[in-house]
């Protein structure tokens, strides 16, 4: 595969519907040949907005959007090559699955015989082989969207853009989705823009992930590490499940942090966008990195009252009341069966400041 | 699998299609009962009329209980010799009846439209029986035909058998510019009379171009309302139904303002110079403003069975068949276009059906050659009080138009209207 690091460009765009509000600011984003990049983010924060600019049905404000080195501004959506998956699939109706695959390869004058076999191909890549006479209408949601997805991929776009593709489906049916659309990706290499507020469904599939939040793109990286190192709040808390302590720091070194928490008591923390003391910070820890009764020595120790527990068959979520934050949520794994779980105990809480990322307040 | 074939019962032991029938009962009649007023409306408002219309389109009993013993001793005639003299007998007596009632006048009348000469003749006979001229013990075949050489036609007895049956086609056979002859068959009037023919298809005509014209400026129209934002959309909205909330007369009356050859449109014209101020064209009392006044006026019923199809098609279909390359016109014209199908076929039949009965605009603005075969209805319902003529053309009217809807049916299937 030629690895192309900017295949995609979006160079300083901007994006005002009315002059008044920017929903896209300042957008820098480079999309490498190949990839698989998901745009993440909750509703309006401007990722759908982005992909239609990609696709051309949306002018940049300002800026430009680059493809493979050309800027395509003024290019019209029908001449991009660029594929699409829309949110509700946007089948034709009155062609059958066949016209509906041929559609793009007819409009480029392909022969009779080479559009049967392209056909053929996308939809046995869907396995949907033998489904070509049917109607949209007398398909299952999830084969509309496979059938949506070879439509894509039948002329061999250069990009394949989907939007929420799986948004209508039920919840088996979707993670079967992402892993069919993630091997199809791998098999063809294809580069594909994803954008959906499914965090689950980002980490799955991507190989990089941008979280889109108030038109701005606030991290940009590989799913391990957005969960893992988040860079500020918003993403910490988008990204996963996530235990927060509001404080202010008044010890801060160079890889840890104390932090007098607004509710009393102190913790240390890994110093990630705090630099000095004074500062309000959030600190965000994950679940799993708190442990019940630490072995080893942790340099955060506390004691927590258990205020409800929750069943969860392959796990157990305990809410606590931890240093007067009452939504201290943990995961306890179902082996650990000895531990003493009741509603109302008293149980010792440690974790490792390397884990809980001191971060901006908000 | 078992070989059972015992019914599926419930758990009380009913079979099963029995307790269904029961349970639904209830519902049913309620329904029915829902639907009664509306049943009762329709009945008298339109099955009763339409079945008065037809039985006085065709009704010719007049004639048969004008002369009733004559026609019954006509029934052994075979109508090639003279007929014998039981028939003048009869038709003395029936004859003599209807001048003591002072009623011949109208037997006169309508024997006169089956043949030219009754007149006259029915006038001789009715002087002598005023003045009780004919022996009534003598033979009356020889004194009546003796009374006019007419008389002695064997035509005009032929004529008088005709008119026998209760019914009649005449009125449709007029309708179309036809009539019986002589001899009982069908032929055309004259050349300088056949009026109606022209006025069918003038009325096809202009209903067809009116409803060309209304799609033509519907359907940018519906899609512009479809597409725009809400509050552009709900603005034009109001701009497409205020006529329709405007009366007819007045919409009308006003195209009338504009189009006179001193009114608003040839002022305009006169003053951008495109016509001289003594030449001015006549955009009214003819075709040019009936097609104007109606499709202006039948546009509504174009652009909303249009938008409410425009309406549920997702605009991301449009935007799929662009980012699949193809061009705008092509993904119109191979998406967009098909789906909205449904909706210019009832748009159309909508317009096609009220235009080929419009009868209030023709009147007022079409002049002598925009008038349409409604006119032409309401003419004879008023003017002439021939009203069964009227009926007859009234139910050919209906007829075309159950047509129209029977191919249309066929072409597009009925299923795939979409009236809103």
């Amino acid at each position: 595969m030629p690895n192309n690091k900017d295949f995609v460009k979006f160079a300083k765009v901007d994006k005002s519907y009315d002059g008044k509000v920017l929903v896209v600011k300042d957008l820098n984003l480079d999309i490498a040949e190949g990839e698989f990049i998901t745009m993440l983010g909750p509703s309006g924060s401007g990722k759908t907005t982005c992909l239609m600019m990609l696709a051309g049905f949306e002018t940049p404000t300002n800026g430009e959007i680059y493809l493979d080195g050309n800027p395509i501004s003024n290019i019209p959506p029908h001449k991009r090559g660029i594929g699409m998956v829309f949110q509700n699939y946007a089948l034709f109706p009155h062609m059958t699955v066949y016209e509906n695959l041929a559609f793009p390869l007819r409009v480029r004058k392909i022969p009779k015989d080479e559009i049967d076999k392209k056909v053929d191909k996308a939809l046995s890549m869907v396995s949907l082989a033998g489904y070509e006479s049917r109607m949209p209408g007398q398909l299952s949601g999830g084969q509309q969207q496979r059938v949506a997805v070879a439509r894509a991929l039948v002329f061999d776009p250069a990009v394949v853009l989907m939007d929420e593709p799986l948004g209508a489906l039920d919840k088996n049916l979707r993670e079967s989705m992402q892993y069919e659309i993630k091997h199809i990706h791998e098999s063809i290499g294809v580069t594909v823009v994803y954008v959906t507020h499914d965090q689950g469904e980002a980490l799955t599939m991507s190989n990089r992930i941008a979280v889109f939040n108030d038109g701005k793109v606030q991290q940009l990286s590989s799913p391990d590490q957005l969960y893992e190192s988040p860079v500020n709040s918003f993403v910490a808390k988008f990204i996963g499940e996530n235990n927060t302590f509001a404080g202010e720091v008044v010890d801060v070194s160079k890889d840890k942090c104390k932090v007098k928490l607004n509710g009393g008591g102190e913790i240390y923390a890994n110093p990630i966008t705090v630099k000095s003391k004074g500062e309000k910070t959030t600190v965000s820890l994950r679940p799993e990195r708190a442990l019940i009764n630490p072995d080893e020595k942790m340099d955060n120790s506390h004691k927590g009252k258990i205020e409800e527990v929750i069943y969860h068959g392959d796990h157990t979520r305990v809410r606590l009341n931890l240093l007067g934050n009452n939504e201290f949520i943990l995961k306890i794994p179902n082996s650990s069966a000895n531990l003493d779980i009741k509603l109302g105990n008293e149980i010792n809480i440690g974790w490792d400041s390397a884990d809980a990322r001191a971060l901006d307040p908000k | 699998m078992s070989s059972e074939t015992n019914k599926i019962l419930t758990t009380d032991g009913i079979p099963l299609e029995e307790s269904l029938k029961k349970a639904e009962r209830k519902n049913k009649i309620k329904a029915f009962l829902l639907v009664c007023p509306l049943l009762l409306f329709l009945i008298i408002t339109y099955v009763f009329p339409i079945g008065e219309m037809f039985t006085r389109s065709i009704d010719d009993k007049m004639i048969t209980n004008m002369l009733p013993n004559t026609f019954k001793s006509m029934e052994n005639w075979d109508g090639q010799e003279m007929p014998e003299e039981n028939v003048f007998e009869n038709f003395y007596i029936d004859f003599k009846k209807l001048v003591q009632n002072k009623e011949h006048g109208k037997l006169a009348q309508r024997l006169n439209k089956e043949k030219n000469g009754f007149n006259t003749i029915l006038k001789k006979l009715f002087r002598q029986i005023q003045r009780n001229k004919i022996d009534e013990s003598g033979s009356f075949k020889e004194q009546i035909t003796s009374l006019h050489k007419r008389f002695n036609n064997v035509e005009y007895w032929r004529a008088i058998k005709r008119t026998a049956p209760p019914y009649t086609m005449a009125k449709y056979l007029k309708g179309m510019d036809l009539f019986i002859d002589e001899n009982g068959g069908i032929a055309q009037v004259e050349e300088d009379r056949r009026i109606h023919r022209i006025l069918w298809l003038r009325t096809l005509e202009i209903a067809f171009f009116v409803t060309v014209f209304c799609f033509l400026m519907g359907y940018p129209i519906a899609h512009l309302l479809a597409t725009l934002p809400m509050k552009y959309s709900n603005l034009l909205m109001i701009c497409v139904l205020l006529p329709f909330w405007t009366s007819l007369l007045v919409r009308t009356a006003s195209w009338m303002i504009l189009l006179q050859q001193q009114g608003i449109v040839n002022d305009f014209f006169v003053m951008i110079g495109l016509v001289s101020d003594d030449n001015r064209p006549e955009m009214m009392y003819n075709k040019v403003g009936t097609y104007v006044a109606m499709t202006q006026i039948l546009l509504p019923f174009m652009v909303l069975p249009l938008y409410s199809v425009m309406k549920t098609i997702s605009p991301s279909l449009m935007r799929a068949g662009k980012s699949l390359g193809g061009t705008p016109f092509v993904a119109f014209w191979k998406v967009y276009f098909p789906l909205t199908i449904p909706g210019i076929g009832a748009g159309c039949l909508l317009v096609f059906i009220l235009a080929i009965g419009y009868y209030i605009t023709p009147a007022l603005v079409g002049g002598a050659s925009g008038t349409l075969i409604s006119n032409q209805i309401a003419y004879h319902m008023k003017t002439t009080l021939d009203w069964s003529f009227a009926s007859a053309m009234g139910l050919m009217l209906l007829t075309g138009v159950l047509v129209v809807y029977w191919i249309y049916n066929k072409l597009v299937g009925v299923d795939n209207i979409k009236l809103g």
